[in-house]
């Protein structure tokens, strides 16, 4: 755009992004309100390396020496925990937000790879309680959907006080995507904004929530596990609550955890990196002796199995994955380039889930575009994405010499910049330095 | 609702744990003698009768906590005292009657049956009402019907401050003097259908005496349905 010009200079402040966003808020008085999630750089995973193994630790054979991937979920109180062939799960999404073929693709993926599903903020729907074998049903402050006979027909219970993308800010789901049965769903008039509670309408805080678990224990007879996932503000206090309430699982969600639609400043501007989170749930975990006992699932910005890994090496138990498994049925798909041009983005930088005019078919109600996705191929696709994630993992557990990926630990790992390192409470490369860890 | 047969079961909470007496009524499927429970010593227990499924009848004698008869369906439960936090939370069908006073969130997320409270009912009652009906014989606390979706709640005594804020297409029904409406809530014209679907609502919770005229009706005005910058000042 400025050529040759080497005399134009632009600002690191007012970017052109920033620009936009100001001229944007003056056109029409309004806030930007979009899905997918964070798109600021954090302090990741990435900024993490496995160190492998050497004299001093011994590697096991790859595809010869057994490196067990599986997890159970909800040992602490509940009759039937969740076993699951892979430490990676799919975490809630609505119907409604998403469209019932996406719903269906993603519970036939997470069933051939062996792992569960989530429902969402409306409900369970018939086809994704059909094709995932294993489903966690979400109780949410909207209650919207919510009845007994389904939570009576899910695998687990999730208690849902926060998301990662928006940890105190309730769900929304703007008017062009609420059709009639989303409406009915919900117990709503179609076309109306809905815009979710933020908070649950019947008890407030750790003490009344110990009752709540409680009551959804009595009323599925002591049978389902009870998870609790809350947006990372506070994961070290957040986590020791959940457990005094009784929560068999504890499922914290990092800042690049992505959402339906909320406004861009909750998305970039509250909660914190996934580094933290899961270092802060562990330490909580640790203190108060359940580590293991309460497993931990850790959410927000996972991609690859080397994020598995290193969330697994932290002490998570599980991950979870949205965004991610959306990419991997077809979102972003650089073949609908014409498409997303003709609404003004482009693969790669697609995030106005609330639209209602996804072309992939996924993040919309409408019936030609739902059309386009084929559930049975989608599976299939997040199928394969969820066994590389789990090969992956496991190939960089048996290079630091461990039969099982819950073998990984902190110290197989080392941090690449001072804030990882301090984030993540891993050394610093080339030292053993903690920052903000007392040493002697 | 009638009292229970002589010959109820009786399940004393202080000589069987929750989930025994749970497991009991859960078990029950209405039918015959076997579908009548006496639970006797609550002791304001947390979560008693919750999660029925068939049309048994229960009475508690005595108080009982929070979430009592949560996620009711079919069953018809009598608390013969008073009930706690989130008494028949998100209930489906059936009938809960609360002889004493009812703590905050009473009715909260209903989908349908009937909650009568012969007392009084604290803050938030009818949260997030989604089809449910609710008659409160005395007053309501503040916020009651926030954010309520659906169904109906009737109060013979006063209603607290912010009544029906951000409601959607539920109705209210007060006798009494309302404190203040809540964001998009407004009086409504009381025509003959309303009259109608209240007499019948005070039938139903044995005021057959209630003259439905007396009451005044508020709901949604529906301005906050979808968002507009110029209704900023509503939020």
């Amino acid at each position: 755009m400025t050529g040759d010009n080497w005399s134009l200079r632009e600002s690191k402040t007012f970017d052109r992004n920033s620009i936009d966003y100001i001229r944007s808020a003056a056109a029409t008085g309004l806030y930007r309100i979009r899905g997918f999630g964070a798109k600021r750089r954090v302090p990741s995973f990435d900024d993490l390396l496995m160190k492998g193994a050497s004299m001093s630790r011994y590697p096991l054979e790859g595809y010869r020496e057994r490196c067990g991937t599986d997890v159970a979920l909800g040992t602490r109180h509940a009759s039937k925990p969740i076993e699951l062939k892979i430490p990676v799960t799919i975490s809630g999404m609505s119907f409604g937000s998403l469209s019932a073929n996406a719903k269906e693709a993603l519970g036939r993926g997470a069933s051939e790879a062996g792992t569960s599903t989530t429902t969402g903020d409306g409900g369970m729907t018939l086809e994704e309680r059909e094709h995932s074998e294993k489903l966690v049903y979400q109780y949410l402050p909207s209650r919207y959907g919510m009845n007994p006979d389904d939570l009576r027909k899910a695998d687990a219970i999730e208690v849902v006080v926060g998301q990662g993308a928006k940890p105190g800010g309730g769900g929304m789901l703007l008017g062009q995507k609420i059709t009639r049965r989303v409406a009915e769903m919900r117990c709503l008039p179609e076309g109306i904004d809905q815009r979710s509670a933020c908070r649950h309408p019947d008890w407030t805080g750790p003490d009344d929530l110990a009752i709540k678990i409680l009551e959804l224990r009595e009323i599925t007879g002591w049978e389902k596990p009870i998870y609790v996932k809350c947006g990372a503000a506070r994961p070290y206090y957040d986590t020791a609550l959940s457990i005094k309430a009784g929560a068999d699982v504890v499922v914290i969600d990092g800042m690049q955890g992505g959402t339906a639609a909320t406004q861009e400043v909750f998305i970039e501007h509250v909660g914190q990196p996934t580094l933290v989170a899961v270092k802060e749930a562990v330490q909580a975990l640790c203190d108060f002796d359940m580590h293991r006992k309460v497993q931990l699932v850790v959410g927000g910005g996972i991609r690859s199995g080397a994020d598995v890994a290193k969330a697994l090496a932290m002490g998570a138990d599980a991950v979870s994955i949205g965004t991610a498994a959306l990419i991997a049925i077809g979102d972003q798909d650089p073949s609908l380039d014409e498409e997303y041009k003709k609404i003004g983005s482009a693969p790669g930088f697609w995030e106005d889930y609330q639209a209602g005019n996804d072309p992939a078919g996924i993040t919309t109600q409408d019936p030609e575009l739902t059309a386009r996705l084929d559930p049975v191929l989608a599976g299939r696709r997040l199928a394969n994405y969820l066994r590389v994630l789990a090969m992956e993992s496991q190939t960089l557990a048996r290079a630091c010499g461990k039969s099982h990926v819950h073998n990984l630990e902190p110290d197989d790992m080392v941090a690449l910049t001072v804030e990882a390192a301090a984030m993540a409470g891993v050394p610093l490369a080339g030292t053993n330095w903690i920052p903000g860890k007392e040493t002697g | 609702m009638n009292s229970l047969k002589s010959n109820a079961a009786t399940i004393d909470l202080c000589e069987r744990t929750l989930r025994e007496a749970n497991f009991a009524l859960q078990a029950s499927n209405g039918s015959g003698e076997s579908g009548y429970f006496k639970v006797t010593n609550p002791g304001g227990a947390h979560a008693i009768a919750c999660g029925l499924d068939a049309p048994v009848d229960v009475e508690i004698r005595g108080h009982a906590g929070y979430f009592c008869a949560g996620m009711n369906k079919l069953a018809r439960v009598r608390v013969v005292g008073n009930a706690g936090q989130g008494v028949a939370e998100n209930m489906m069908s059936g009938l809960v009657w609360v002889e004493g006073d009812v703590s905050q969130c009473a009715g909260a997320t209903a989908h349908g049956g009937l909650l009568v409270v012969d007392g009084n009912a604290a803050a938030r009652c009818g949260i997030s009402l989604k089809g449910g009906d609710i008659v409160v014989k005395g007053n309501v606390g503040h916020m009651s019907m926030f954010m309520a979706q659906a169904g109906r709640l009737v109060v013979l005594g006063d209603a607290g401050d912010s009544l029906g804020d951000s409601i959607y297409e539920a109705r209210i029904y007060v006798r009494g003097q309302v404190g203040t409406l809540g964001s998009d809530c407004l009086e409504k014209p009381m025509g003959a259908e309303h009259l109608a679907e209240l007499g019948e609502l005070l039938d139903r919770s044995g005021c057959e005496k209630v003259d439905a005229g007396e009451f005044r009706r508020f709901g949604s005005a529906r301005n906050l349905y979808n968002f507009k910058v110029e209704n900023l000042d509503d939020y």
